[in-house]
C-alpha cells in the first residue's frame, strides 16, 4: 500500500479537508436554520452557543486549508508544463487531459470552475463564523441576519460540492502523481 | 444605506445590525471581486502578468490574493462605518446573496467566457 507524496497531499486536500468541510455543512446548516425559527429559541443554551462558534470555526479552518493546499500545492502540480519531447504525459495532467477531447472538458470545465469556485467558500464561512460569535444566541433578535447567514451557508456548501465533485473527477481522469513514494503497509504477495 | 423605520424590523432587541450587516456585505463584495478579477484577468494579458504573485500558480494567486485584500479592506471600512448603527439589513443582504450568486454563476466558464 503505496502513495506518491503528491498524491498523499491530493488526498489530504480533497479526502481530508475538503470532505471534512462538505460533511460538516449539513450539520451547521441544520443547525443554522434551527436557529432561524422563532420557537426553538429557548431550547439554545449557552453550552449550544459555544458548540456552534467552535464548529463554525473549524469548518473555516477546514476550507481556508482546503484551497490554500488545492491551491499553493496541488495545482502547481496539475498545471505543469512536460519538457519539450515528453513522451508520457502522466505527470503533467492539465497537459494530459488537453491532449484527448474526449477528456480536455474536464480541464476547460471542471478545474477552470473549481480553481475560482471553491475561493468563495471560505470567504462566506469566515463571514458566519464572525457572525455567529459576535451575536451569538443574540441572533434570534437579527432574524434577517440569522437567515443572510444561513443563505451564505448554503451557497458556500454548494460551492465546495462542485469544486470537490469535479476534484474528484480531475483525479479519476488524470491524477496528480510524483514524487517519493510513502509506504503505509506491506502485504503478502502470491 | 441610511436606516428608516423599515430597517428596525429586521431587530427585535433594539442591538444595532452593522457589524452583521458589514460582514455579510463585504463577504458578497469580496465574493464578486474574486469572479470579477479573474474574467478581466482572462481578458486582458497585461493585468494577467499583473496578477502572477507566485509563478507556480499562476493568475490564480494574485485574483484570489487581490480578492481577499478586497474582502477584508471593504469588511473593515464597513464595520467603523456601522458598528453601532441599525442599518437596512434586507436590502443589504438581498444585495450581498445577490452578488454571492453572481460569482458563482461568473465563475462558471460557458458564463465567464460571455465577457
Amino acid at each position: 500500500m503505496e502513495f506518491t507524496t503528491r498524491g498523499l497531499w491530493t488526498l489530504v486536500h480533497g479526502m481530508g479537508f475538503g470532505a471534512l468541510y462538505l460533511l460538516a455543512s449539513s450539520g451547521a446548516l441544520v443547525e443554522l436554520y434551527r436557529r432561524c425559527r422563532a420557537d426553538t429559541q429557548a431550547s439554545i443554551t449557552s453550552r449550544d452557543n459555544l458548540f456552534l462558534n467552535v464548529y463554525l470555526v473549524t469548518m473555516a479552518v477546514l476550507a481556508w486549508a482546503t484551497v490554500l493546499t488545492g491551491t499553493y500545492m496541488i495545482y502547481p502540480w496539475y498545471r505543469a508544463v512536460a519538457p519539450a519531447g515528453t513522451a508520457g504525459l502522466a505527470a503533467f495532467p492539465q497537459m494530459l487531459l488537453r491532449s484527448n477531447p474526449a477528456t480536455a472538458a474536464w480541464h476547460s470545465l471542471g478545474m477552470e470552475w473549481k480553481e475560482h469556485v471553491g475561493w468563495l467558500t471560505p470567504i462566506a464561512t469566515t463571514m458566519a463564523a464572525a457572525v455567529q460569535i459576535r451575536y451569538g444566541r443574540n441572533l434570534k433578535n437579527h432574524p434577517q441576519l440569522g437567515a443572510a447567514v444561513l443563505g451564505f451557508v448554503l451557497v458556500a456548501f454548494l460551492a465546495a460540492g462542485i469544486a470537490g465533485f469535479f476534484g474528484a473527477m480531475l483525479d479519476k481522469h488524470a491524477p496528480v502523481e510524483g514524487g517519493s513514494m510513502v509506504r503505509l503497509a506491506q502485504g503478502d504477495s502470491r | 444605506m441610511k436606516s428608516s423605520d423599515s430597517d428596525l424590523r429586521g431587530t427585535q432587541d433594539g442591538t444595532p445590525n452593522g457589524s452583521g450587516a458589514a460582514a455579510v456585505l463585504a463577504a458578497g463584495i469580496g465574493c464578486f471581486a474574486l469572479a470579477l478579477l479573474a474574467i478581466a484577468a482572462d481578458n486582458s494579458l497585461s493585468l494577467k502578468a499583473l496578477l502572477v504573485f507566485y509563478k507556480p500558480t499562476g493568475v490564480l494567486s494574485g485574483v484570489t490574493t487581490v480578492a481577499i485584500l478586497v474582502w477584508l479592506a471593504s469588511w473593515g471600512v464597513l464595520e467603523r462605518r456601522w458598528k453601532k448603527r441599525t442599518v437596512a439589513l434586507g436590502r443589504i443582504a438581498g444585495v450581498a446573496l445577490a452578488l454571492l450568486c453572481l460569482s458563482l454563476l461568473l465563475t462558471f466558464p460557458p458564463i465567464a467566457d460571455l465577457f
